[in-house]
């Protein structure tokens, strides 16, 4: 693939006071790719997210966003430069309504007036299929809605990269069914990084996946290739 | 009706009230409304930064202090006109909150309260040190003569009393403005999920300082108004004390809605006179009065309002 990389990190490493979350990544992510990012529970995936978002401070190594480096900056910046984030326990603004909470993301992004940002959220809200809930203050929403508004939230910063943190963690069936065709839709505008313990969700969305096991790359491959390695298999299914 | 017309016809009511009360209370009542006219200024500075942000200052008598000092001491050892003064009092609080908000925010919660209450402490000890020029505890009266403003005599209790309705109107149409603008819902969003903000791509830290900036000049313009409108300055109304009531009267009347400061001045004002005329003991009465309402009214009158009648309630 000769596609630009939108995201790259060279040694990225995490140490907790002597244990090594993450040792020495390097990672390339092309623009307009799906990548899951899967790994077993404490694989350092949260980790290595949180040092792409900002929001966890790398012990040492660097990450390059659109080709410039990031690694010091804080969250807020890297966000404005076009990354979006949905954190793994569901976080919205629970005391606002579900337009509300839409808008503080759209209107970071939109430049102009309220009826601008009034439209941008009306679109994104029929995407993510609550646009007969404006008003409902968001905490009163169900879990799987609550989910769908803080993606709706990402998609409203129309973002370059969007990093998901298990966003389909505790939906039901039919939600997941719906979740899937929205990344395949989003995947033809944005960069989409997922991070995914439902190995149905991972096979059927990503273009590509990279495998963590004790904070250092497994694997990486198309689905097919990951799902014939034996060393994912055996990192995740225990040696047969 | 659009919610920014409903808001501002809600305000002008309010304003339309203060009007008609001058003209229909007794001059005793007339007094106390402006001062608590110009008290309830400083509760909306207060409530910018307690209500709509979260932050919690005890430190807030510093901006005050400032504000009624920045306009004290210009008058009193520069001799300037009182205008200019003002203008003296509000860039006075203006760098005070500026500084201390820079250097204060680098801590939050409880570290937060316990800082700007040593810094205003600190200016509280400041004041007395330098009781060559302020008089320390006893404080200096402003001259009747000096108290006038493009020829209008502010000692007279007429022009006080529109006098102090105009500050108030003024900074509470700004509030009214500002908690709808892009910047004050931020400010709530903040409050509400700091984290989440944050990874929408705010500013955390601007946001803060900018707030502690506008609710610090705000108390300063209290504070300036205070002085000029009743013609003393004091150590008093730096100490702790001056911290508290603001807290009190925004937590009475409703943290986070617009006119709850007011409401809470009021509230808290009349409570103590009331009561001081049957007991010594009306802080008692006070104390009580709080408590029950945290009790029974955790989000303050307009909070109850708010909740039981006017959803939309700014």
């Amino acid at each position: 693939m000769a596609a630009i990389n939108l995201l790259s990190t060279r040694g990225l490493s995490k140490n907790y006071a002597g244990l090594q979350a993450v040792h020495n990544v390097d990672f390339d992510l092309p623009e307009g790719q799906v990548r899951a990012l899967i790994g077993p529970n404490g694989a350092g995936k949260t980790t290595f997210v949180g040092m792409l978002s900002g929001r966890i401070a790398s012990s040492s190594g660097s990450v390059l966003f659109n080709n410039k480096d990031i690694t010091q900056l804080p969250a807020h910046k890297r966000m404005s430069m076009g990354m979006a984030y949905t954190f793994q326990i569901t976080s919205v603004f629970s005391k606002l309504n579900v337009h509300e909470n839409v808008a503080l993301a759209a209107r970071r992004v939109v430049d102009g007036n309220n009826a601008a940002v009034n439209r941008r959220v009306s679109e994104v809200l029929e995407k993510v299929h609550l646009s007969d809930r404006h008003d409902q203050i968001a905490g009163d929403l169900s879990y799987g809605h609550q989910r769908l508004l803080e993606i709706g939230m990402g998609l409203a910063q129309t973002p370059r990269l969007f990093i998901l943190d298990e966003p389909t963690q505790g939906l039901a069936e039919s939600e997941i069914d719906d979740f899937i065709d929205l990344i395949a839709e989003l995947s033809a505008q944005t960069t989409i990084l997922l991070i995914e313990h439902n190995m149905d969700v991972v096979m059927r969305t990503a273009h590509y996946i990279t495998v963590l096991n004790f904070g250092e790359v497994l694997d990486e491959g198309t689905p097919e290739e990951i799902r014939a390695s034996e060393s994912v298999q055996s990192a995740y299914l225990g040696k047969r | 009706m659009s919610s920014a017309l409903r808001n501002f016809i809600l305000h002008i009511l309010v304003l339309a009230v203060l009007v008609v009360l001058f003209f229909t209370v007794s001059e005793y009542h007339s007094g106390n409304l402006a001062r608590i006219m110009v008290l309830a200024v400083y509760a909306m500075g207060y409530n910018l930064l307690f209500g709509y942000k979260g932050l919690l200052s005890l430190g807030h008598a510093l901006f005050f202090a400032s504000g009624m000092y920045g306009l004290g001491l210009a008058m009193e050892h520069l001799g300037t006109s009182a205008a200019l003064a003002m203008l003296i009092g509000l860039v006075s609080a203006f760098v005070v909150s500026a500084v201390i908000g820079f250097l204060a925010l680098r801590t939050s919660g409880v570290a937060f309260m316990i800082v700007t209450l040593m810094f205003a402490q600190a200016g509280y000890l400041t004041i007395l040190l330098a009781g060559k020029y302020t008089r320390g505890d006893e404080g200096f009266g402003i001259p009747q003569a000096d108290r006038a403003i493009a020829g209008i005599d502010l000692s007279q209790s007429d022009n006080r009393y529109f006098a102090a309705l105009i500050l108030f109107a003024v900074c509470f149409l700004f509030i009214g403005w500002l908690v709808q603008t892009r910047f004050g819902k931020t400010l709530v969003a903040i409050r509400e999920n700091p984290e989440r903000a944050r990874m929408l791509g705010y500013d955390i830290q601007k946001h803060k300082l900018i707030a502690v900036i506008i609710s610090g000049t705000l108390a300063g313009a209290a504070g300036a108004g205070y002085a000029l409108l009743f013609g003393y300055a004091g150590a008093t109304f730096a100490t702790v004390q001056y911290s508290i009531y603001p807290l009190l009267w925004v937590l009475l009347g409703g943290a986070g809605t617009t006119i709850g400061p007011l409401i809470g001045t009021i509230f808290m004002t009349y409570l103590i006179d009331i009561s001081s005329e049957y007991t010594s003991a009306y802080m008692l009465i006070a104390g009580l009065a709080l408590i029950l309402l945290t009790l029974f009214a955790p989000h303050g009158l307009a909070g109850v309002v708010r909740k039981k009648l006017l959803p939309w309630l700014p």
